[in-house]
């Protein structure tokens, strides 16, 4: 991003798009402050030996930031997957409660600590993931968003899922259906062009996910995923669409993802030096700090406080996580069936 | 739980059949879907009429996509609908397997109960229809090895309607198995009321003093017919114990009629290995020993894929009367 007078003449008439005020802007740059302190500490952690697994959000927050805003938390329906770090504080998860998914303690809100982190179901938000097989939530969102349309609500189902997921067979089968009974669902792809090792030219023949809209009759628009305005914008339509009866779509966000896979993954072995160094300049971080302060959104002194306070809420919750014990060991026989009568032998 | 009243004999496909209408009557937020449920009423017609009376909007015509069958039918679970979903043969169920025993059966324990999936799977399933290696498995195995999944697989019209409406109004994810040659080879009383059968409690169809015989589904009858047969010719007394539910399964009631008889045999269509037969012989070797006064047996399938198309080898694929007849002979003769 340059700073010449030109590119902030340009910045300064952007007007914001319906529904997104200036400050909703600022505080959606403040939980991705929060996000990228806790992102970092939680591979700390498992360097540490204390969290077993973690997949980083890194790249995706402006994207999942700018979803989150075109939604309404208070009767949407979310269901994510594995590197949804973001979203997950936006809709008013604390940094205590993600830790506890990471270090698996007693009382963790999701599945108790009986799933990897990110797995579960929300007790404040509908928000849920079941499912390390990804792609699975695709036809469980269309079911979600059909159970929507005949109770005749206007929720909107909101489903993640990344651009390895879209090679399964369960990917064309949701879009096939939702576009078939215009159920209102967001298809929400976050496209980082690499599916754990295997890079996009060789997960698909095409350079666009969002392309495959028009096979299932339904919209389709690619996105600058760094650009928390443009995807705010790009959702915002998606989920109006939904919620006004006009059925599903399908948005592609382009991230980058700028750490490996997980913890346990080392990019190295198959990205270059040359697009490691690249990626790095797509960090949202940067470019909404960047875009904030052209804009006169955001001072210096503001984004120092954020940091700070990020820093702090992170160590506080650090703290508390560690501090709570696991789960007791006979918590695992509970809630099995409803009877908890589930053994198939006499045991 | 039989009434004395004469009841009106029908069909185990119409008990399927009524037995769904009076709980789409009865609920609303029971829909079902399926391929060719709607105007063709399904391929064995369990749903014929259907969309006449209850719409498109509650009788869907999925594509040809089984994953998405189940995981839709999964979502919409989870969001306060009550599903019936339809695998039109069981041998088709394969491709659902991910979104049920992945996905489904982990609902609950995964989300700490957060969320649960009230949902109902009809599967037809079975051979000795002529149904070749695609249309004549059995395939009860791997969802009654899950647990978060029940399974039910009844015999006779009675057990279907009671058992139908306890799968449906259940809050968990439920395999409802239907024999095919079952459908319409099987008559029995019905009644037309808000009657349940309770899921996991087997179901003792015979009495007899001489030998526990455990069986489901088809196998039920042929064991009822060759029971019959060797207390005519021999005068051995069977009894006769319908599983009803593969998981869980009901120790209980085998461990009891084992401990009269001292003799135990299991009788299933599916091939032997790693299987309920496996299971119930499992649960009386480790809890049933002491009662026993022989070797547990079992009649079961050959270990070759299921099952042959042409007709010979299909009837010799097959347990029949006869092989089980045979087979209750020999147990008591030890």
């Amino acid at each position: 991003m340059s700073e010449s007078p030109s590119d902030i003449a340009v910045e300064a008439e952007l007007s914001l798009p319906s529904g997104l005020t200036r400050e909703r802007l600022l505080g959606a740059y403040k939980t991705m402050c929060l996000s990228r302190v806790l992102d970092v500490r939680i591979w700390t952690l498992n360097r540490q030996g204390k969290a077993a697994i973690a997949a980083s959000a890194q790249g995706h927050e402006a994207a999942q930031l700018g979803t989150v805003l075109a939604t309404d938390p208070t009767r949407d329906r979310y269901l994510i997957y594995y590197r949804q770090l973001t979203a997950m504080l936006a809709l008013g998860t604390t940094p205590t409660e993600m830790l506890m998914q990471f270090l698996a303690r007693d009382g963790e809100i999701l599945s108790a600590a009986r799933q990897f982190p990110l797995h579960g179901a929300h007790p404040r938000v509908d928000l849920f993931s079941f499912s390390n097989v990804v792609g699975t939530q695709l036809p469980q969102a269309v079911g979600v968003a059909l159970a929507d349309k005949m109770k005749g609500r206007d929720a909107v189902t909101i489903s993640f899922f990344g651009d390895g997921a879209a090679s399964q067979g369960d990917c064309h089968e949701a879009m096939n259906f939702a576009g078939i009974h215009k159920v209102p669902v967001v298809f929400l792809c976050e496209n980082n062009r690499y599916a754990i090792s295997v890079p996009l030219e060789q997960q698909m023949p095409v350079d666009s996910i969002a392309s495959r809209a028009s096979s299932y009759g339904i919209p389709g628009i690619e996105v600058d995923g760094t650009d928390v305005v443009a995807t705010y914008e790009a959702v915002k339509e998606a989920v109006d669409r939904a919620r006004s009866g006009g059925g599903a779509s399908l948005v592609e966000l382009r991230v980058e993802r700028l750490l490996p896979h997980t913890t346990d993954d080392d990019h190295t072995r198959y990205r270059s030096k040359e697009d490691i160094e690249r990626i790095a300049s797509m960090d949202p971080l940067p470019i909404t700090e960047a875009m904030l302060k052209r804009q006169g959104i955001l001072d210096q002194a503001t984004d120092d406080e954020f940091k700070e306070w990020a820093r702090r809420e992170v160590d506080d919750a650090t703290d508390e996580a560690e501090a709570t014990p696991f789960p007791p060991v006979g918590d695992m026989y509970e809630k099995v069936l409803e009877s908890d009568a589930g053994g198939n032998s006499r045991a | 739980m039989r009434e004395a009243t004469l009841v009106p004999e029908m069909t185990l496909i119409e008990s399927v059949r009524e037995t769904l209408r009076m709980e789409m009557r009865r609920d609303p937020d029971i829909f079902m879907l399926g391929e060719d449920i709607g105007p063709r009423g399904g391929v064995f017609l369990a749903s014929e009429g259907f969309v006449d009376e209850f719409g498109e909007g509650r009788i869907m015509n999925t594509p040809l996509a089984e994953s998405s069958i189940i995981g839709i039918a999964l979502g919409a679970a989870v969001n306060g609908m009550r599903p019936v979903a339809e695998i039109q043969f069981a041998d088709f169920v394969w491709p659902a397997i991910n979104q049920l025993v992945g996905e489904a059966a982990r609902v609950r324990y995964g989300t700490n109960g957060g969320k649960f999936a009230p949902m109902t799977v009809r599967v037809p399933y079975g051979g000795g229809v002529r149904g070749g290696l695609y249309h004549s498995q059995s395939i009860e195995v791997l969802f009654a090895h899950t647990p978060g999944l029940q399974v039910i697989a009844p015999a006779t019209p009675w057990d279907a309607r009671g058992l139908l409406r306890s799968a449906i109004r259940s809050n968990d994810p439920t395999v409802f198995l239907e024999h095919k040659r079952t459908y319409r080879l099987v008559r029995g009383e019905a009644p037309d009321r808000e009657y349940t059968e309770p899921i996991g409690k087997a179901d003792v169809k015979r009495a007899g003093s001489d030998v526990t015989l455990v069986t489901y589904g088809l196998m039920l009858h042929y064991s009822l017919q060759a029971a019959e047969m060797v207390s005519q010719s021999d005068g051995i007394e069977t009894e006769v114990v319908d599983l009803r539910t593969l998981r869980p399964i009901d120790g209980e009631t085998i461990l009891d009629s084992v401990s009269q008889t001292g003799r135990a045999m299991i009788v299933q269509e599916d091939t032997g290995a790693v299987s309920v037969s496996s299971e119930v012989a499992a649960i009386i070797a480790s809890e049933g020993f002491f009662d026993l006064d022989a070797p547990v047996n079992r009649v079961t399938a050959p270990e070759i894929p299921p099952m042959p198309f042409s007709p010979l080898q299909e009837a010799e694929y097959m347990p029949s009367p006869e092989k089980i007849a045979a087979s209750i002979r020999r147990l008591a003769e030890v």
